[in-house]
């Protein structure tokens, strides 16, 4: 005979309202974990998306992402030539903020060659980027509808094709365009600053006797190339090896080349570890909440049942009948909380405002823990159990 | 005819020196199986205590106690497994009946029966047999909560007697009854005492409902004295002296 099944089912209303209340802190864990896989997944999405085996930056940085990067867009046609590289392209990568409804949205805007390595990896709704200026494919996240244009600085694009699941390592949809209209919105300068910079390079020029004759005009466009991208991305053949291969671009071309598994670390550990941290600590305080509350919960139910424990003393009950009274409660307090969180998550994760991926092993996780901290928990109320004194179900 | 309980030279001292409280003196007392015996006394005379030690619930500070010829106290020293001798051996009847809430009738009485390895099923047959011998089987699936005293006090017979028990104690047990549902009480303690040959100890202040009983003990400040009753022999059993 379970006793602990008997009583939850004589007092089920109040033990399903404690297992929901319960549950509902789970879920506040549940959704920490997926915030945190979420981070990480956005982190990495932006660096899987290309599908490229080597990210070839300035020289001395960690770039594009985790700093920033130069390097000239031709410098694909030298990589290319580089033993074991199968394709090679030019892309730039920019933050973009624009108001739109009445909203400020926030765009990871990748500009590539059309053709190249970099572009959306598919066409969910609409159709890609087919002209080489003036038009862009969003991430179906950003709530952009087709045929929406915007104006970014002097140019405006249309939006002509929605695609899914690339996003910025800061959750921001991406937005993608072609280099061409990437490098005037990041590298070409307004006019004013162009003024400004022949003005100032005619001043220089004056004052060298040697070049006194030279026209600011006729350099200016010669000094100002808006012929650059963030990062070369590489496509090597199935049968190079890719370390070999980095080294011997950066041998040849003195630029830094990262893999992409260490893009992805550089990532994963240096752009999100500070919020890994934090998520880790309120995961840690939420779960000790749960297991103070799980032990108020269980010593408050074994106190209710003082007189019962005491009777089932004296009519002969083995301690250990009276231990799996309050161990199987707790458990399976503890294992409905987790149902109950596990529904309440899988019902509510799509609506956050970040992407909530909900791993198994994250779930199978926060369930050994429940259990653990059921265990642990039952402990005050056995403790209880066991130092009741039978005499006090006898009067007199 | 074998002594059921025999209890010899019980004294039990609640603490020490100047709060020292002498709650059994030398208390001796016998109980033969099939007899049923009345423990009578004022408030606080130690009843309940010499109910407690007997079962070795609240074991006494010396003394020699047998159950069915089997020494389970003597000395100071507990030599049996208390819960094990409870549950075996005794049935033991609460003033407040103290009936698991969380259990039906049925499983309430059929509790000390599964405590002794007795199948689920068989148990609740068991049970269910009893409850419909003491006219209670259409309340077996019901919680004790919605059952009137009377009724609740005889589900709580049933189980104290369900593991054909060696001896009964029951503690007031007809102190929260009117004296008609007591007496109904009394009536069924004595006829199962008879009938499983248990030895039954009654608990009470009421001397009306010891009527048909086979003696009364009588403790007054921790000292037992017996008085034999003049009774005809009933059931089969022959009269005390």
């Amino acid at each position: 005979m379970n006793l602990a099944l008997h009583d939850v089912e004589y007092r089920l209303g109040r033990f399903i309202l404690t297992a929901v209340g319960l549950g509902l802190l789970l879920t506040t864990v549940m959704a920490m974990n997926g915030i945190y896989a979420g981070m990480v997944e956005d982190a990495l999405s932006i660096v899987r998306a290309p599908k490229v085996d080597l990210w070839v930056v300035q020289k001395d940085t960690n770039g594009p992402f985790a700093e920033s990067s130069r390097v000239p867009e031709d410098l694909y046609r030298n990589i290319l030539t580089v033993s074991g590289v199968s394709e090679a392209s030019p892309v730039a990568y920019q933050l973009l903020q624009i108001e739109h409804q009445e909203k400020i949205l926030r765009l990871q805007v990748i500009g590539y060659r059309l053709g190249g390595l970099g572009g959306p990896p598919a066409i969910a709704a609409g159709r890609p980027i087919l002209k080489n200026r003036y038009e862009m494919v969003v991430d179906r996240k950003a709530g952009v509808s087709l045929g929406t244009q915007f104006k970014f600085g002097r140019i405006t694009l249309e939006v002509v094709g929605l695609t899914e699941g690339v996003v910025s390592n800061s959750g921001d949809s991406a937005a993608f365009i072609t280099l061409e209209d990437a490098q005037e919105l990041q590298f070409l300068k307004s006019n004013e600053a162009i003024r400004n910079d022949r003005a100032r390079l005619q001043s220089d020029l004056s004052q060298n006797p040697q070049l006194s004759g030279v026209s600011a005009d006729n350099l200016s466009s010669l000094l100002q190339s808006s012929h650059i991208a963030n990062v070369i991305l590489v496509r090597l053949e199935p049968w190079a090896n890719a370390e070999e291969v980095a080294k011997n671009i950066a041998r040849w071309t003195h630029y830094n080349v990262l893999t992409t598994q260490q893009q992805e670390d550089f990532l994963a550990k240096n752009v999100i570890e500070r919020a890994r941290q934090q998520i880790l600590l309120f995961r840690i305080i939420l779960l000790v909440v749960a297991a103070v509350i799980i032990a108020l919960i269980i010593y408050t139910m074994t106190l209710e049942k003082t007189r019962d424990i005491a009777t089932l003393k004296i009519i002969g009950a083995p301690n250990s009948k009276i231990v799996g009274l309050i161990l199987q409660q707790s458990l399976i307090l503890g294992f409905l909380g987790f149902v109950f969180g596990t529904i309440i998550i899988s019902l509510t994760y799509e609506y956050f405002p970040r992407r909530l991926v909900l791993l198994v092993s994250d779930q199978i996780m926060v369930f050994g823990i429940v259990i653990g901290i059921c265990i642990a928990a039952s402990g005050i109320g056995i403790h209880k159990a066991l130092s009741i004194d039978a005499t006090t179900a006898m009067a007199g | 005819m074998m002594q059921q309980v025999s209890a010899q030279n019980l004294t039990k001292i609640f603490g020490e020196g100047d709060t020292e409280v002498i709650a059994l003196k030398d208390a001796s007392l016998d109980v033969e199986a099939g007899e049923v015996v009345a423990l009578m006394g004022p408030s606080g005379s130690g009843k309940t205590t010499l109910l407690r030690a007997i079962s070795l619930i609240d074991p006494p500070t010396s003394g020699k106690i047998e159950i069915a010829g089997e020494t389970i106290f003597e000395g100071k020293k507990v030599l049996i497994d208390d819960r094990l001798l409870r549950r075996q051996r005794m049935g033991i009847i609460f003033q407040s009946y103290n009936l698991i809430p969380f259990l039906t009738v049925v499983e309430n009485v059929a509790l000390v029966l599964t405590l002794n390895g007795v199948s689920n099923r068989e148990s609740l047959k068991r049970a269910r047999a009893l409850l419909e011998r003491l006219d209670l089987g259409h309340r077996a699936d019901i919680y004790p909560a919605t059952l009137s005293g009377g009724e609740q006090q005889r589900v709580a017979v049933a189980r104290a007697v369900v593991n054909d028990p060696v001896v009964i104690l029951a503690d007031e047990p007809t102190a929260a009854l009117d004296s008609e549902r007591g007496k109904a009480v009394m009536d069924l303690l004595r006829q199962l005492g008879h009938e499983k040959r248990a030895a039954v100890i009654v608990v009470t202040h009421d001397e009306r409902m010891v009527k048909g009983f086979d003696r009364i003990y009588h403790l007054n400040d921790g000292i037992l004295t017996v008085e034999h009753l003049n009774s005809k022999e009933k059931n089969g059993h022959p009269a005390m002296e």
